[in-house]
């Protein structure tokens, strides 16, 4: 097979470095050669935060290239409009319904672009959901990623046993419960 | 079956120490090479400690390599800098037990001052260079390097790159295997390097570094990949994985070692295949090698010196095109920024307010650089705040430098600030300092210094006293403030900006993302209090959002609660409440 390639967009401390650990290691349990590639340092600050999951028979080079993407998960609106173009022809666009402002537009030099979900949809397949409100329904604001894994977890091909078995090895033994409900709903969301 | 685990290639150069049998580790941190410490710091069978700096840790490494262990120091590209005099050095006087520096360059800069490749530092050094081009192969070709260097008696550099560092692959562990400590023995020709025994260890080092060139040429981690011989690659590390993305089908010579290069086996290379190219980020080190052998190959007329490599630049170099269906959108820019709480913020608030200049040093401070705080004037090298401004003072006068002042972090104060300082002292200056106190190293991730009183192996230690250090090196006016008190700094900067004496002003308050700190309180802004003026958005805190109506919203989840929006909110809008 050609290896199937994700890439996780979102504002640094939106907690995306998790969730591509636990994707990553979801496909090594599979069986598959996994790679993933993350941003640290001076990225983290609030900025921009892209990383790579890539996983195959056997895997090169650990990012995702413009173009290449399957699936791209955005924890925030602006983040996929930044992304989209990394998409294949028929790759997947998930995005959290969340708007966090860069300083560029808090300071009033750049205006937060309108409609951009439907912008998207013009052009790509689009899932989305407002992972904070259901984080929120369920009680914990942290567990925003994830719903949102939860929701991208419907177009990869491992089982939902699969994806719960890994997040109960990777959260914080007592998150467990409200992480794994929280992947739920956003699975259930596409159903 | 042996255990497999997906590991960050620091993770998997720390497993790789830690199989080696290394017993000393000494670092300072520095992205991205910081994890590969904190990693081996949780094999208690390995002694590890952060330095004050990368020099410090070098030759602590170099102290415990000739009392016999296998010993490792780890920095970034721009710690070699610092760490460069007894490297020179220990290139000459070799090992006792295999030592290692682990380096990490970082080309496309994520975060650093700048581009520069370890393998020049290298090549002058005459010190051997292995570079793996994943994790699986960085747990190995650091075992290979001890291996190197206790048969040559030459300390090896493992060159990693961002990417290699922070993307993780697929490693296979093995157990620790510790070889026997060596024995120790005075010998002055070696150890000693003074004129009369440096002779003849510069002598070493020339037949050494013949005796590895030749070896090279069958190294096994050298390998030829003969596939379609109408294209070969001559390439390493990274950038070997973005040829075999890109062209699957092109031979490739793989070099797993890229100082010294292997002469014989690149000509044999190259008479197999039509078209070489040499594929390596940075500078053309390879390249320029194979060139003065007199064979022709591409390299940097094609692919730049600079930022990080792709396989869609080599499609879009050799064959035009690139997998790119659609085009990117207009966005925004949404650069790093301090974070919500940051107490730099604080402090460069009064800074932007005086309109004060600031010569900036190595930490998340640059991020003062940036609107709308405006406030960093430079940013070289860490240290450099503080004697760069010396230097300001010394060529224009106090006149000049009295809506100026230096900024640095604690660590970096520590690392090399120190020295600065002791000169400023020493020759008479009057400038103010401010030392920017957040108890930790903030921007790489929160590691433990000289003044935090703890270790890297999480003992409890002496903690250095910032204002009595300052004091004791007669530092004549020593003022410490606590950093969210912007009455207490405005004044005290003021004063000390104009006044005849050298004042360091110590700006106290934990980073807002250090560990087990609590924050009780909120800031929440009442719309209908709020006059519209934007005060509170000058000082650039993520958690403030300007609604359509000119009014501003304060996102709780953001929130630490500093206060400091509300200190400049001159009509009472925003409220600090408990959470």
């Amino acid at each position: 097979m050609k290896s199937m390639n994700i890439m996780v967009v979102g504002v640094g401390g939106q907690g995306t470095l998790l969730t591509s650990r636990i994707i990553g290691q979801t496909a090594l349990k599979a069986g598959y050669d996994v790679k993933l590639s993350e941003v640290h340092g001076m990225a983290q600050r609030g900025g921009s935060v892209v990383t790579f999951i890539r996983y195959g028979e056997q895997v090169f080079e650990p990012v995702v290239e413009v173009g290449d993407v399957d699936v791209l998960i955005s924890f925030e609106r602006l983040e996929a409009l930044r992304y989209a173009h990394y998409l294949k022809q028929d790759g997947v666009l998930i995005v959290n319904d969340c708007r966090i402002d860069p300083m560029t537009v808090v300071i009033g030099a750049k205006e937060y672009p309108e409609q951009i979900l439907a912008r998207l949809q013009t052009e790509h397949r689009v899932l989305s959901l407002d992972a904070g409100k259901i984080a929120q329904e369920l009680g914990n604001s942290r567990v925003v990623n994830s719903v949102i894994l939860g929701l991208a977890a419907t177009q990869l091909e491992f089982s939902k046993d699969a994806w719960l078995e890994m997040i109960a090895k990777t959260v914080p033994p007592k998150t467990v419960e409200v992480n794994q409900a929280a992947f739920c709903r956003g699975y259930g969301q596409n159903a | 079956m042996a255990e497999q685990k997906i590991m960050l290639g620091n993770e998997a150069i720390a497993r790789g120490a830690f199989e080696a049998g290394v017993k000393v580790c000494s670092s300072y941190p520095g992205t991205p090479s910081t994890e590969i410490s904190e990693y081996l710091s949780t094999y208690p069978e390995v002694y590890t400690e952060w330095a004050p700096n990368e020099k410090v840790a070098t030759e602590v490494a170099i102290g415990a390599s000739i009392s016999g262990v296998r010993s490792l120091a780890c920095m970034k590209h721009v710690g070699l800098n610092v760490a460069s005099d007894p490297l020179y050095t220990f290139s000459y006087t070799g090992v006792g037990g295999g030592s290692v520096l682990v380096v990490a360059d970082d080309p496309g800069l994520a975060s650093s001052q700048n581009e520069q490749d370890t393998r020049m530092v290298a090549r002058s050094a005459h010190i051997p260079v292995l570079e793996p081009s994943d994790s699986g192969e960085a747990k190995e070709f650091i075992k290979l390097a001890y291996q190197i260097s206790e048969e040559y008696d030459t300390p090896v550099i493992l060159r990693t790159t961002t990417k290699l560092s922070h993307s993780q692959s697929v490693v296979t562990l093995d157990e620790r295997v510790v070889p026997k400590d060596r024995e120790y023995t005075r010998d002055a020709s070696k150890y000693v390097m003074m004129p009369a025994s440096t002779i003849g260890r510069h002598v070493f080092v020339e037949a050494r570094e013949n005796r590895l060139a030749e070896d090279a040429n069958t190294l096994s981690i050298n390998r030829m990949e003969l596939r379609d011989t109408k294209i070969g690659f001559v390439t390493a590390g990274i950038p070997y994985q973005y040829v075999r993305e890109a062209c699957p089908e092109a031979s490739v010579l793989k070099l797993g070692m890229t100082n010294p290069i292997p002469k014989a086996l690149i000509a044999e290379f190259a008479s197999k295949v039509e078209k070489l190219y040499v594929f390596e980020e940075l500078e053309p080190v390879i390249e320029e090698q194979i060139r003065a052998m007199g064979i022709s190959v591409l390299g940097k007329e094609l692919f730049t010196r600079q930022g990080e490599y792709s396989a869609n630049l080599l499609r879009r170099v050799l064959f035009g095109t690139t997998d790119a269906v659609f085009t990117a959108a207009e966005a925004p820019n949404r650069p790093p920024i301090l974070c919500p709480g940051c107490p730099h913020r604080s402090v460069f608030s009064v800074l932007a307010r005086l309109k004060i200049h600031a010569a900036g040093d190595i930490g998340c401070y640059t991020l003062g650089a940036v609107a709308p705080l405006n406030v960093i004037d430079t940013t070289v090298c860490m240290g450099a705040s503080i004697s760069s401004l010396h230097g300001i003072e010394k060529a224009r006068g106090k006149e000049f430098i009295k809506n100026w002042v230096a900024v640095i972090g604690d660590s970096t104060f520590l690392h090399t600030g120190i020295n600065s300082l002791v000169n400023m002292v020493y020759n008479k200056s009057s400038a103010t300092v401010i030392i920017l106190d957040n108890r930790t190293t903030g921007m790489t991730g929160h590691q433990e210094h000289a003044a935090t009183g703890k270790t890297l192996m999480g003992e409890s230690t002496y903690a250095i006293d910032l204002a009595s250090l300052c004091r004791a090196i007669g530092v004549p006016n020593v003022i410490e403030v606590d950093a969210f008190d912007i009455k207490a700094l405005e004044a005290n900067i003021k004063q000390s900006v104009k006044g005849d004496v050298l004042t360091v002003l110590i700006a106290k308050a934990p980073c807002a993302l250090l560990k087990g700190q609590k924050f009780p309180y909120v800031c929440v802004a009442d719309p209908d209090a709020c006059k519209k003026c934007g005060a509170c958005l000058k000082i650039g805190c993520p958690a403030l959002t300007k609604n359509a109506d000119g009014t501003v919203t304060i996102n709780a989840t953001m929130c630490n609660g500093c206060g400091l929006c509300q200190s400049y909110c001159k009509f009472g809008a925003i409220a600090k409440v408990e959470r």
